[in-house]
């Protein structure tokens, strides 16, 4: 086998739903388009607690965790999750964090502070998510 | 073949690679996920790590379940599991999901059922998706299942993609094999045909709360009274895994066919058997990564515009190929 395999470059994404809202609509679309980009989603479903979707990023080790909230509880639940990574080594520097959901404008920028390097709301086209991930997954650190 | 940076007799690890190993270990599960990256990826670093930690692999028990989509092999996965840490062991999951054929990209949604064993330290779960192999796992299976057994896990099941009646590669690759079933799969023509219905070591009947269950063992029983004496007869257990139902039968069974395989000594010919197995699927590989240069892809188009338009035949054309003309 060549050691320039693409394969080593197969991305994987954890697409997650923190919290109770149970409308994974949006979350199994993101799943579906990312899956068409070539990309290997693992699809963790509803009701996930910040240390479930932690050990699920660990175990499976993705490169970007992608989250989903429609309740309006994103600035409470999506920072946690991030908290519950970086005890596990889990980092902005090393994984993308991606948040979606309806989310105002000024909620993007305090989720940016707290490590989501982006958060694309309803009007997003997936396709434009699928081509941020791939533009952003090479700078990660993955030594 | 990139052997040249480390000679196959040599297994010690320097730098970052030795500093990974001594952390995986040591238990610590972000280095055993990221060297499952690297050995499922098949690059060299993965080739390596492998290498070094290989010896220390051959003491996990490994248990395959395979079935339809959607007959419930996560659930029961995930009952299993639950019973092999009650016993107090510690287990690993490798769950395999398809790839797509035209992007090779992947939903890995075995989780989705396992969720309940996230709080769990001493389980740790891998969705692998098949990257285009056929046989109801992926090529890196095996080499996975090595990396999780060298780590210290006791019990190690491998969930394979949802199959039909052909994808039996998991019985080479586990010690038993689990066929999860369930009512209403079809008349007893199912159970005469050959491939899947064979390789069962165990047979599972979900979902057998559901109407036609008590049909559906008694037609898998039949069969199975057909079966020429391996020795082993394999049992046929009513489960309701989404209620825990039958969860105790089925692993006691599990347990009753890995001790005959002890007592019988098929446990060493099955070993011998899965490693001749996997150097055989490796050199295939090998060859086929070889012919896929640059160089052999374009003789590889020339001989396909020849068999297509009838100037050379298929088998012609492959030999050709291999030869290198």
């Amino acid at each position: 086998m060549s050691d320039t395999s693409t394969l080593t470059d197969q991305i994987r994404v954890l697409v997650a739903k923190p919290g109770l809202d149970g409308h994974d609509r949006g979350a199994k679309i993101v799943a579906r388009a990312l899956r068409d980009a070539g990309m290997e989603v693992i699809y963790t479903g509803i009701r996930q607690t910040p240390d479930m979707i932690a050990e699920a990023a660990l175990q499976e080790d993705v490169h970007v965790v992608a989250l989903s909230v429609l309740s309006g509880a994103h600035l409470e639940l999506f920072p946690r999750v991030v908290d519950a990574c970086r005890k596990r080594g889990i980092t902005p520097e090393n994984t993308l964090f991606l948040g979606g959901g309806i989310i105002p404008d000024e909620d993007a920028d305090a989720l940016r502070e707290t490590g989501f390097s982006a958060v694309f709301g309803p009007g997003a086209h997936t396709g434009d998510i699928a081509e941020y991930v791939r533009a952003h997954v090479p700078e990660l650190d993955r030594s | 073949m990139t052997t040249k940076t480390a000679p196959s007799s040599d297994t010690h690890l320097t730098g970052r690679l030795a500093e990974l190993e001594q952390r995986l270990l040591a238990k610590d599960r972000r280095a055993l996920a990221r060297v499952l990256s690297w050995v499922e990826s098949g690059d060299q670093r993965g080739r390596e790590m492998l290498r070094a930690l290989y010896p220390r692999s051959g003491r996990a028990r490994t248990i395959g379940l395979t079935g339809s989509p959607g007959a419930g092999k996560s659930t029961v996965t995930n009952e299993l599991a639950k019973a092999f840490r009650q016993r107090g062991q510690s287990v690993g999951i490798v769950a395999i999901d398809p790839s797509s054929p035209y992007t090779m990209g992947a939903i890995l949604g075995d989780r989705v059922r396992m969720t309940e064993l996230y709080s769990d330290s001493d389980v740790f779960i891998r969705s692998l998706a098949s990257r285009g192999a056929l046989g109801g796992l992926s090529a890196a299976t095996q080499d996975v299942v090595h990396v999780l057994d060298a780590y210290g896990k006791d019990v190690i099941l491998i969930e394979t993609v949802g199959a039909g009646q052909d994808e039996v590669d998991i019985a080479g690759a586990a010690q038993t094999t689990v066929l999860v079933n369930t009512p209403n799969m079809g008349d007893e023509v199912q159970t005469l045909k050959a491939g899947i219905m064979e390789i069962a070591d165990v047979l599972a009947v979900n979902k057998s709360d559901l109407p036609g269950a008590d049909r559906m063992v008694s037609a898998l029983k039949a069969l199975l009274s057909l079966n020429p004496d391996r020795g082993w007869d394999p049992p046929v257990v009513r489960v309701v895994a989404t209620q825990g139902e039958g969860t105790e039968k089925l692993v006691d069974a599990c347990d009753a066919h890995f001790d005959e395989l002890q007592t019988s000594g098929r446990l060493e010919l099955a070993e011998l058997a899965r490693a001749r197995q996997q150097i055989t699927a490796l050199a295939r590989a090998n060859v086929l990564n070889q012919l896929h240069t640059a160089d052999g892809e374009e003789r590889l188009t020339m001989l396909a515009t020849e068999v297509a338009s009838r100037a050379s035949d298929p088998h012609s054309a492959a030999a050709a190929w291999l030869a290198g003309s």
